[in-house]
Order: structure tokens, then C-alpha cells, then sequence
């Protein structure tokens, strides 16, 4: 089915908000795609990350639910790419910024099992640490 | 400096504009205030100056009783000023014997609410004008003589319809070309958008209409050396490159092009897709179609002594001369037009596409050659059936420094894709593209053709371009856009659809005319609406890619829109320029050579140990008075002692309590917006007077400080904005300015924010009514400057402004 995009004044903050988490004039993108086209991890995306720099022009704040931002390896192919000079995995940070000051995703380290724990890479859990306290 | 004109004798006239301004102004306090004023010998008040019988009252005034000199307080000098400088001329005076006091649209309309304080100001008005007229001389207008010569720089297109334009109308041309053939690269082109007319089949009949015309001066394979002076008097020198065969002997047979040993130079018109011998014909249709050798590789040339020599011995016209030098030549001209042309961007700078390291990857002007040749039935390669074109290759691109759309790239892919598939209805063509332009007369139809035809446009800028290093075809990868997929697809051929930049050759001229570049490095146009051909540079006109990117008919109607100014300076014999230049007080200077480098025309020399101003080449912006640490550059219908004597009289009425800011405005924009905004009745304050300059550059630190210690509680130093100046350097000028009257107020304890500078466009009508409102609020918060601060600020200034 189709949806409706609906752009209200909380759309526009949304917007503005990325815009001042990432420093970006996210408006400027002018969806040429070079940076879906040269994201090595493309393939494991469920949106594009052209289609994530849409998004946030029009203040989806469904992008929040994306996996996109999480895969994005801040590699920067895409920044030494663009033509507009942007710098999408700024922008996917910023995605992921807000998303940790909500709080929500948080493990509990104390209910993962011992063996687990083991196996887990150190930076996994100092992660799961950040998501308590940003 | 001369005050010889004590004595003059100045008639005053006030107008009633009927109603206009004696409804708000009283005009007869105007008129007995201005009888009492020195070297006043008569005032007069009428309903309509500029009617028939008021013209007709000044000229008998001037006749009768021997005016040297008239004011009229009316409307602005924009209004009714030529009128009234031409009713001086018919009179028998010089038009500059002229002054206008603005006592409408500066007084009587934006004060109509305050009738009281309009009268005063009116009277300061008519004051300033007289002190002002006082000073006046009688200047005439210069004429320039402007002969009918033009050179026309490079032989493209553009250079080719410009010449043709020229030499029709009777002009001399002389049309420098650097490569041995003209035509530039239209001639390389297969056919041209949107109509498909074969490209050298409609430029072939043009080159030799250029040569066989008796009004152009061909000078093919050509440098020029330098170019030396001024509108009237460009002195030009070129080089012509040795040919090393006789062009009136050679008849072109081809039998030395057989004979020469060397075959395999890459030939430059061919895109270095073929190859040549070392002595050649630069194409099949080349004017002149004649033989040249190429210094570089002939075998003879290169080692010397007796070496080869086959295209001499067997030539049977004996047109070889391995003697051959080259030739310098001298002539004048009055006007050039400058047709300079493009490069392609350099595709290697693109390193994601692989351009010059995949063998399937070309550019879209190499791709027009290979059409051109298949057409022939000679096809250079094998080009495959699937063939990709990518888009904005080299533009709209910050990453490789250029921003600006190429604008000819969406039709000539659109083009070339349609060309391919109809000689070949098998091939699958794909054009990616981020937007596509189809702007033009009949452009969106043609592209509405290629999708007939069965090209497929996706929208997606391509991020990679990958080889198969056995199969040597090329991968390309990208994002659809409008379906959010990747795509990843295999092609036997990718074009690159290059942008243009500005070429080589044009950066060489630019430098010898210093002419100015906009941001997106091609030359800039003296105006972007209104003077799209002209440079800042007078007598200097742009044709063609030169001035930015455009297609063959954009080209060529610039090309006839730069001949049609240049005739408009020739056509005459001369051409009348404003007396308002600047000049040099010789007793003063001392050939220091500080004013040099402030002319944005290159206009002052020092001879004989002073500074002299060419008087073709100033635009009387006097911006270069205020690097003048001895006050020796002066500019004429704006002096120092005629500005010096406006502030004066402007300051001279002022009560205690009272404030007055003075508001300098330059005469291009400010000055017209006060009127507009005096036009909409927009009421501020009246104790703001402004005093017009050609350029607010013209007011020096020095005038800006003076006035202070005069009584002046603020200034407002007013500029168009740099866009829309024709003075472009004037900003730097005033901003430098400005910091150092602000540097010495703070040093001397005046709160530094009583002067300003504002840069203006015509329609800040709200914008001007408030700086002015605020300055004055600012003002009278602030109080008057205290007496003895004001002669600090005059004490040793040109020390205090200029050091030592």
C-alpha cells in the first residue's frame, strides 16, 4: 500500500536537528545516488544511503528504524564522492547519536550469559555500556 | 590649485514641480534664502522648470544676464538632469557649469509629513548645490576616437561569426587563430543537436566565406604575443608559426603526405584517435587546405643536415621550405573581441571512471570522431552494442573543483545516443544521469526522440566504473534513484560526457587584457543581465564558450551580440565619454606609484616622475585618491575642495541640539534608491543629508574624517552591491577605507560605529530607511562629537592615515 507523506512542522525540526548534529546542509543533496552506488555495504542496507539523505529532507523520522545507519562503517567513500561536497556518514552518526539519547535498545549486561560475555568482542560491550549513558 | 572662480555668476531656480514640492516645500523661503547667498546673481521660482517656457526662461537668463553657472532645485539630477545640462549647451555654456539640488525626490516626498523640517532641508539642499556649483568648470565631454579595426581572438564559431558579422558591415577584422586550420571544435563535431545537421557540412561554408571576405585579415596558426593600450588604440602583436611550405605554392595533392616516413603522430583533431604523417593537412575540410610540417617529429626539422627531405624532392609545385621562420607581426586595432573558446575537462582527473586507463572508456568528443568516421564507412573501433554514457563528467562535481552545469552535456549525450542506436537499432544505450537539462528550443522534443528511439535514461550519477581485465569491457556501478536498486551493469563502450573549461589559450589573454574572471574561472561579463558581452576592459567584448558554457547557437548569437557593441563604439568615428576622470595636481606628486595598483584599469603611468591618468581607460570611480598620501589625484565634477565645500555647507546651519548625519551614495545604486524610496513617499529622518559620488570609493578617510571635525555626528557610506557595481573593486576600496577612519576614531576616543558602510541594491527601500533612522536614534543617543576631539581628528592626519 501506499503511503502518504505528511510534512508538518515536526518534519522541518527533524530536519534542522540533523542538520545541526551533523553540520550538513542536508538540503543540499541534490539525490544523485553516488553515494548508494559506492557504499561497499550497500548490500546489507534496507534504504539506500541516498534514500537515508532523502529521508531526513523530508523529515521521515521512520529512518530512525532503519538498519542503515548501524551498518554504515564511516568508511567515507561516499563523503570523498559526493560532488556536493556533503558527508553522508555524518549524517548516518548523527541518525545514530539521536537514537542512543533516546535510551532505548539497551542490553542488559548482566543477562547475558557468562559464556556469551566470553566470546563477545570488548567493543560490543563498551557500546552496549554508551548506550546506558548518552 | 586654480580658484579662479571667484567671481562667477550663479542663477538659481527653484521648482514648484506643480505642487509636487511647493505643496510640501515653501518655495519662496527656499528662493529669498538662496538670494542671499555669495556669487548668487539671480533666483527665480516656476511651476515647471523642465516644461518649454521653463527651458526657455533659463536660456534667456544664461544669454541675458551672463550666468556662468545654474542650479536648479527640482527633481533628482536622474529625473531632469540631462535635460537641463543640454538646455546649458544650447545656451552656450558647458553642461558641467550645472548643478541640481533634489529637493523632491530627496526632500519634499519622503518628508511631505514634516512640511517644516522639508523646507530647512531644501534650503540645505539648494545651499550644498550652490557651494558645490561655485567650484564648477566648464568641462566638455571627451571624445575618443575610434577607428574600424577590430581583432577577433581565436577562430571558432564564435570567432568566425563575429568576423563574418564585421566584416559585412564594412569593418577591418583581423582573426588570429592559433591552430593551422579555423573552425575550432565544431568542425570535430559529428552533427549538432537538436536538428542532427551534419556539423561540418554548415561550418565549411562559413570558413571559406571567412577567407574569401576582403575585410578579414586571416592569420592562421598564429600567436599573440602581447597586447598593449586602450579602447581606439590596441597595438597587437602576433607570431606567425613557421608552415615550412609555401601556402600560395602548395595545392594540397597529398603526394608529400605519402612520401613522409613518419606516419604515426597522433593526430590532435582526430582526438589521438588516428594518426598523421609529420607533414599534414589539418582535416579534409581545413581552411586553408594546405600542407604544414610538424616541426616536432619531421625527420628533417629534428636532425637537420640533409636528412629525408622526401616531401621536398618529390613535391611538384616546390612549395617545401625548410627554411621557414617564424614571422612577427605588428598591427593597431580599436576594438577586440575576444573568442577564446573552451577545453574539455580532463577526464584522467576522474579517477573513478578509469578514463585513460580502460581502453573502452572515451570521452563524448572522442566518441563524435568515431561517428564521424563510421559514417564514412570507416569505423575507428568495434564499439559493441552496449553503450553507457555517463553524465557530468567534470561538472557539477565540487570534488574535482567545478560546480557550475556544463549546460551542453544532456543534448549532445542525448545525441550521440540517438546517433548510435539509429545506425545500429540492435545496441542497448543507457545515459546516466543525475539531472537532465533540456532547457533549450526543441531541446525537451529531441529527448522526447531519444526515448522513442529507444534510449534509456537512468537517473542515478554512476559512483565506479570497473574493467574485466580479460574481457575489457567496463562495468559501471550506481544507484537508480527513482527505484532505490543498485545497479550493476556490464558495457562494451562507456562515454564520459565531459564539461567544459575554460581553455588554455584564454588564460593568456586574460592575463595580457586583465580581464576578470567569475567564480567559476570563466571571463566575467561587465554586467550579468545588461552587458552579457561587455568586460570591464572598454572596447573588450566576449564571444562564446569564453564567457561560460554554451551550445552553437547560443554561440553565435553572442558572437553577433559582441560585434553588434563593438560597431556601436566604431560606428562614429569616436565615441563621448563623461569629463568625470581623474586627474593629477602634478605640483603635488612625487611618482611614489602608490595610485598604480588602486586602478582596477591599469590606468595610471608615471611619466616624467608624476602619475598620469589615461583618460580612455579611467571609469571615474575615483578610488585611487585615497591611496594618495599627497592629496595629488583629484577627480574632476567631484574635487576635494568641491566635496569639502558640500560637507561644509551641509554642516554650516546646524544648531546646538541638533544632529546631522551625512549620507554618501555612489550614483549607481544608492543614489537611485534614496529616490525610490522617495518615489514611495517612505518617510525618515531629516537630518540625514546625502551627497551623491560617482563612487562612495571617491570619499577618502581623509573627506570621512574632515567631515567629522566639521559637525558631522555620523556617516552613512553607501555602494552597490559588488554585483551590480560597475566599479567591482570599489567594496575592497570603501571597506578599507572605512577601517581606517575607524582605527583613528577609536585611537582618538569617537565611538567608532558613527560612520558605516552599507552595500545597497535598488529595492532595499525599507533596508535604507532604517539604516538611516538607526544611525540617526545612534546619534542622538550619543551626542555631539565634543569640540576638541573634532580638530584632533583633522591634526596631522595624511600622517595618521599613511605613516611617517
Amino acid at each position: 500500500m501506499i503511503k502518504k507523506i505528511l510534512i508538518t512542522d515536526e518534519n522541518i525540526d527533524f530536519l534542522l536537528k540533523i542538520e545541526e548534529l551533523s553540520d550538513q546542509i542536508i538540503t543540499r543533496c541534490d539525490q544523485c545516488g553516488v553515494c548508494s552506488g559506492s557504499c561497499p555495504l550497500v548490500s546489507e542496507m534496507d534504504i539506500t544511503p541516498s534514500q537515508m539523505m532523502r529521508m531526513v529532507q523530508l523529515g521521515q523520522k521512520e529512518i530512525m528504524d532503519s538498519k542503515t545507519m548501524w551498518i554504515c562503517a564511516s568508511c567515507y567513500t561516499c563523503t570523498v564522492r559526493c560532488p556536493r561536497g556533503l558527508d553522508p556518514s555524518k549524517v548516518a552518526e548523527s541518525l545514530r547519536q539521536l537514537r542512543l539519547r533516546q535510551g532505548l535498545d539497551h542490553i542488559n549486561i548482566k543477562n547475558i550469559p557468562k559464556d556469551e560475555i566470553e566470546i563477545l568482542p570488548q567493543i560490543a560491550l563498551v557500546s552496549a555500556m554508551r548506550k546506558f549513558t548518552s | 590649485m586654480e580658484k579662479s572662480n571667484e567671481n562667477i555668476k550663479i542663477g538659481v531656480y527653484i521648482c514648484h514641480c506643480g505642487g509636487n514640492i511647493s505643496e510640501i516645500v515653501d518655495v519662496k523661503e527656499v528662493a529669498s534664502f538662496a538670494e542671499k547667498q555669495p556669487n548668487v546673481v539671480l533666483v527665480r521660482d516656476y511651476g515647471h522648470m523642465c516644461s518649454e517656457i521653463g527651458q526657455q526662461l533659463v536660456i534667456d537668463d544664461i544669454k541675458g544676464n551672463k550666468l556662468d553657472a545654474v542650479v536648479i532645485a527640482a527633481c533628482s539630477p536622474h529625473f531632469q538632469g540631462k535635460t537641463f545640462m543640454n538646455i546649458l549647451e544650447v545656451a552656450g555654456l558647458s553642461p558641467y557649469m550645472f548643478e541640481m539640488a533634489n529637493i523632491r525626490e530627496q526632500c519634499a516626498w519622503p518628508h511631505f509629513n514634516t512640511p517644516s523640517d522639508a523646507t530647512q532641508k531644501a534650503k540645505y539642499l539648494t545651499y550644498i548645490a550652490i557651494a558645490k556649483a561655485r567650484l564648477n568648470k566648464p568641462l566638455k565631454k571627451k571624445i575618443i576616437p575610434v577607428g574600424k579595426n577590430v581583432l577577433v581572438i581565436g577562430a571558432g564559431i564564435a570567432g568566425i561569426q563575429a568576423s563574418l558579422d564585421l566584416g559585412d558591415a564594412g569593418f577591418q577584422v583581423y582573426l588570429v587563430e592559433k591552430e593551422p586550420s579555423i573552425g575550432g571544435h565544431m568542425a570535430q563535431l559529428s552533427r549538432t543537436f537538436p536538428t542532427e545537421d551534419c556539423a561540418a557540412c554548415i561550418l565549411s561554408p562559413k570558413m571559406a566565406d571567412v577567407s574569401s571576405n576582403p575585410n578579414i585579415n586571416l592569420f592562421i596558426y598564429s600567436e599573440i604575443k602581447n597586447i598593449e593600450g586602450y579602447l581606439g588604440n590596441f597595438k597587437v602583436e602576433i607570431e606567425k608559426k613557421p608552415r615550412y611550405v609555401n601556402v600560395d605554392k602548395c595545392i594540397a595533392c597529398g603526394i608529400c603526405e605519402e612520401k613522409c616516413p613518419i606516419k604515426n603522430v597522433p593526430d590532435k583533431f582526430e582526438e589521438e584517435l588516428k594518426t598523421r604523417p609529420a607533414i599534414y593537412t589539418p582535416f579534409d575540410f581545413a581552411v586553408p587546405n594546405k600542407n604544414l610540417i610538424d616541426p616536432e617529429t619531421c625527420l628533417r626539422l629534428t636532425k637537420g643536415g640533409k636528412v629525408c627531405g622526401l616531401c621536398e624532392k618529390f613535391c611538384p609545385e616546390g612549395a617545401i621550405d625548410f627554411n621557414d621562420q617564424p614571422e612577427k607581426v605588428g598591427f593597431n586595432v580599436d576594438t577586440i573581441i575576444v573568442a577564446t573558446g573552451f577545453d574539455i575537462f580532463d577526464a584522467t582527473q576522474k579517477k573513478v571512471y578509469g578514463y585513460g586507463k580502460y581502453e573502452n572508456v572515451i570521452t563524448a568528443l572522442e566518441m563524435e570522431r568515431m561517428i564521424v568516421h563510421a559514417a564514412e564507412g570507416n569505423p575507428i573501433r568495434d564499439l559493441g552494442t552496449r553503450i553507457g554514457f555517463i553524465q557530468c563528467v567534470g561538472s557539477r562535481d565540487e570534488q574535482v573543483g567545478r560546480e557550475y552545469c556544463s549546460r551542453i552535456c544532456c543534448m549532445y549525450a542525448t545525441k550521440l545516443a540517438q546517433l548510435l542506436k539509429r545506425s545500429d537499432p540492435n545496441r542497448d544505450i543507457y545515459i546516466f544521469y543525475t539531472d537532465l537539462r533540456a532547457y533549450g528550443k526543441g531541446f525537451e522534443e529531441y529527448y522526447k526522440r531519444a526515448q522513442d528511439t529507444g534510449v534509456k535514461f537512468i537517473r542515478g550519477r554512476v559512483a565506479e566504473a570497473i574493467e574485466d581485465s580479460k574481457t575489457k569491457k567496463v562495468t559501471l556501478k550506481g544507484e537508480d534513484t527513482l527505484t532505490r536498486q543498485i545497479i550493476e551493469s556490464e558495457f562494451d563502450t562507456v562515454v564520459l560526457s565531459v564539461g567544459l573549461g575554460l581553455s588554455e589559450t584564454s588564460n593568456k589573454i586574460t592575463d595580457m587584457l586583465k580581464l576578470a574572471k567569475s567564480p567559476d574561472g570563466f571571463l566575467q561579463e561587465a554586467h550579468p543581465k545588461f552587458r552579457p558581452v561587455d568586460t570591464l576592459v572598454d572596447g573588450v567584448f566576449l564571444a562564446g564558450t569564453v564567457q561560460g558554457p554554451k551550445d552553437i547557437p547560443d554561440t553565435v548569437a553572442q558572437a553577433s551580440a559582441a560585434t553588434a557593441r563593438a560597431i556601436r563604439l566604431m560606428n562614429q568615428g569616436g565615441y563621448s565619454k563623461d569629463p568625470i576622470l581623474a586627474f593629477v595636481h602634478e605640483e603635488l606628486c612625487d611618482g611614489c606609484q602608490l595610485c598604480i595598483k588602486h586602478c582596477p584599469t591599469n590606468a595610471i603611468k608615471i611619466s616624467s616622475g608624476v602619475a598620469k591618468v589615461n583618460e580612455v581607460m579611467c571609469l571615474g570611480c575615483g578610488s585611487c585618491i585615497a591611496s594618495c598620501p599627497r592629496d595629488a589625484l583629484d577627480l574632476h565634477c567631484y574635487t576635494n575642495e568641491q566635496l569639502l565645500a558640500q560637507i561644509e555647507s551641509a554642516l554650516k546651519e546646524k544648531q546646538d541640539g541638533q544632529i546631522r548625519i551625512l549620507v554618501f551614495a555612489d550614483d549607481v545604486t544608492s543614489y537611485r534608491l534614496a529616490d525610490n524610496v522617495g518615489t514611495a513617499k517612505m518617510p525618515y529622518s531629516t537630518d540625514s543629508i546625502i551627497i551623491r559620488v560617482p563612487s562612495s570609493s571617491r570619499i577618502t578617510p581623509k573627506l570621512i574624517l574632515q567631515a567629522f571635525s566639521l559637525g558631522a555626528d555620523a556617516i552613512l557610506i553607501s555602494e552597490s552591491e559588488e554585483k551590480s557595481s560597475p566599479f567591482p573593486h570599489s567594496i575592497k576600496v570603501i571597506g578599507d577605507n572605512v577601517t581606517k577612519v575607524k582605527d583613528i576614531l577609536t585611537q582618538i576616543g569617537v565611538d567608532k560605529e558613527r560612520v558605516q558602510f552599507i552595500q545597497f541594491v535598488t529595492v532595499m527601500l525599507w533596508g535604507f530607511v532604517n539604516n538611516i533612522n538607526n544611525l540617526a536614534d545612534f546619534a542622538r543617543k550619543l551626542g555631539p562629537i565634543p569640540i576638541q576631539k573634532r580638530t584632533e581628528l583633522v591634526e596631522n592626519v595624511n600622517k595618521r592615515l599613511f605613516g611617517g
